[in-house]
């Protein structure tokens, strides 16, 4: 589909055999509350992790540290063989850490400059990050609206002019100027309406394709984390639950909680219970 | 079961600033006494318009065509006391309770407020209603509740003060406009539940808006799906996902990706939803449709009986039974 090569962070350093992304004991506490506690992970190259869990699980602050949007308050993540637990300390650090991770969010409306087209935005992260030529720069931000599906028009509309759809996909078309080895995808098709979300599902998957890209996909759905991932983590109050395949925790969830998420999906012949207090107590709300 | 809620050949019209903007064009659709209604469609569909209608909070500038009786009442002529009453009998509870609620008063006063005012009920004898209310909807320690503000309160705690203060005033039809969208998974099986239980209970007609085919299909009797501002299908909620009638509903259940497995490729649909007014001539789904035929595009399509649902399309015979095969280009 692309014939976009890496910047200077090349492909051939990578390794196959070796995780992408490494997360050891990892916590994060706000005050008194423990949001993050121990957690543990390893992202191999091309694989997607799911991490799932419901508001104030701390799925969202996961993501917040690996991007370095939060410093962990103990424990390390380290990507492509790099330390990336305490923040950068030089531009330069920052710079490579953004063409190792990138994020896409949730709100496609919150989350672009309203005053800039999609064609400027990636043309700023090319100039930022890689040192090609104006001529390349163009080409590439061309090569990259067709991977997420943009025509000539929608790439140099402002964000207002285009649909959430159409702003999702700018914003994923944005993080992959750096070519990252990891893409973080945070809520990023929750907001979208099903025929579009299934559009923007399918360019996800073409990408990790095309690319052998890693994702973690933070989410709440679990019909979307069973589309896109393989592997998965379910969190619950800010500790993991459950882990394994993503195959398994939805057809065979062993820990209570799972069981939980899992039984309160509508599909055929399912009927609401109040199963939240019966099976977690009193301590849910 | 006669009908309680009759909306016929509903047009709405928003006043913009860019000029008037048709919003619905041609809406029917009928609710019985007890009946739960799914009504499903993307952003613009006019799903959420359609329950504005039916409780009369349109906003200023709409016009009307066509009619909605609740109870053989035209709705949409009534003004003054009348509307009032109506808006008692009709309950609507929206997507986000935060945005609905006054962040400065307590929940007694929010939930006891319309009691006291329209119905000079004394404050005691509204806050004990307000107390069996909230414990109707599953809430422990109700006295308690009373007294705290809406920030000290939780998404789904907070949507059941709103749906146990919509009963307050003994509604006989409840709109539910994506009532549960906001809130967790668990959250949403739980309060859905309690809604399930009330119409049992109570013999609740409901109206339940949601983007959710499943969501709909699992809670409701009948679904309607509304695409750029008009109604393509009604049909019976299970059959709707087995055997849709409408190339569009048919598209929708593919969208969807499956807890239960996974696909090499999401049928996705192509384009965008549009809403009514920039809808074009002819069938408004037909740019995006993979069965269209030149004829499609001329004249509109109307609602046609089959099969016991309602569908507007010309092509619903021939597709018949061949719609969820994938292998449409």
């Amino acid at each position: 589909m692309s014939d976009y090569v890496p910047g200077p962070a090349t492909r051939a350093t990578i390794d196959q055999e070796r995780p992408v992304l490494s997360v050891r004991n990892l916590r994060k506490v706000f005050g008194t509350q423990v949001a993050v506690d121990d957690m543990n992970f390893d992202l191999m190259p091309g694989r997607s992790l799911a991490i799932v869990g419901e508001s104030g699980s701390g799925k969202t602050t996961v993501a917040r540290m690996i991007t370095g949007l939060e410093r962990p308050t103990s424990g390390t993540i380290t990507a492509c063989g790099r330390d990336r637990s305490k923040p950068a300390r030089r531009g330069k650090e920052r710079k490579a850490r953004g063409r190792e991770v990138q994020i896409v969010f949730q709100d496609p409306y919150s989350s672009l400059d309203p005053r800039q087209s999609g064609a400027e935005l990636i043309d700023e992260v090319l100039r930022v990050h890689h040192d090609h030529s104006a001529s390349d720069r163009k080409r590439i931000v061309g090569e990259l609206a067709e991977v997420v599906g943009l025509d000539q028009r929608q790439i140099n509309a402002m964000p207002k002019a285009l649909s959430g759809g159409q702003r999702q996909r700018v914003a994923i078309a944005r993080a992959l100027a750096t070519d990252p080895r990891v893409l973080i995808l945070d809520e990023s098709v929750a907001a979208l309406d099903v025929s579009i979300q299934a559009q923007v599902l399918n360019v996800l998957a073409d990408i990790r394709d095309d690319r052998g890209i890693s994702y973690i996909l933070i989410s709440h759905d679990l019909a979307v984390v069973r589309q896109l991932t393989e592997d998965a983590i379910v969190m619950q109050r800010g500790i993991v639950v459950e882990s394994g395949t993503t195959a398994e925790i939805l057809d065979n969830p062993q820990n209570a909680y799972t069981q939980l998420l899992r039984a309160s999906v509508p599909g055929p012949g399912w009927k609401p219970q109040r199963m939240r207090e019966r099976l977690l107590g009193t301590a849910a709300e | 079961m006669s009908a309680l809620l009759e909306v016929a050949d509903l047009t709405v019209t928003l006043k913009m600033d860019a000029g008037p903007r048709e919003v619905i064009t041609g809406t029917s659709l009928t609710i019985a006494e007890g009946e739960a209604m799914g009504l499903v469609g993307e952003s613009g569909s006019g799903k959420s318009m359609t329950a504005k209608a039916i409780a009369r909070l349109l906003p200023k500038g709409a016009t009307t065509e066509g009619s909605v009786l609740f109870d053989g009442t035209d709705v949409l002529a009534l003004e003054g006391d009348a509307l009032l009453k109506h808006r008692a009998q009709v309950a609507v509870v929206f997507q986000d309770p935060r945005a609905h609620i006054n962040p400065v008063r307590r929940i007694d006063d929010f939930m006891t407020e319309s009691l006291r005012i329209l119905d000079d009920v004394p404050k005691d004898k509204a806050r004990a209603k307000a107390a069996d209310a909230l414990e109707e909807v599953g809430i422990d320690d109700p006295a308690k509740r009373l007294r705290q503000f809406p920030h000290e309160l939780s998404g789904g705690m907070l949507q059941r003060v709103m749906i146990a203060t919509a009963l307050l005033s003994e509604p006989r039809l409840l709109l539910a406009d994506e009532c549960t969208t906001a809130l967790d998974v668990t959250t949403q099986a739980e309060v859905m539940a309690i809604l399930d239980d009330l119409r049992r209970d109570r013999g609740l007609s409901m109206l339940f808006i949601t983007h959710d085919l499943e969501l709909a299909g699992a809670v409701c009797d009948r679904t309607c799906v509304m695409y750029a501002g008009q109604v393509v299908e009604t049909r019976t909620a299970h059959l709707l996902h087995a055997d849709p009638l409408h190339p569009y509903s048919a598209a929708l259940v593919q969208a969807r990706p499956d807890i239960t497995s996974t696909s090499e490729r999401l049928v996705a649909i192509p384009g965008r939803p549009v809403s009514a007014f920039e809808a074009p001539s002819g069938c408004r789904f037909a740019p995006r449709c993979p069965h269209v035929q030149d004829a499609c595009r001329d004249g509109e399509q109307v609602l046609l009986d089959l099969d016991g649902g309602r569908v507007r399309c010309r092509r619903a015979e021939d597709l018949r039974g061949t719609l969820l095969d994938g292998a449409h280009v």
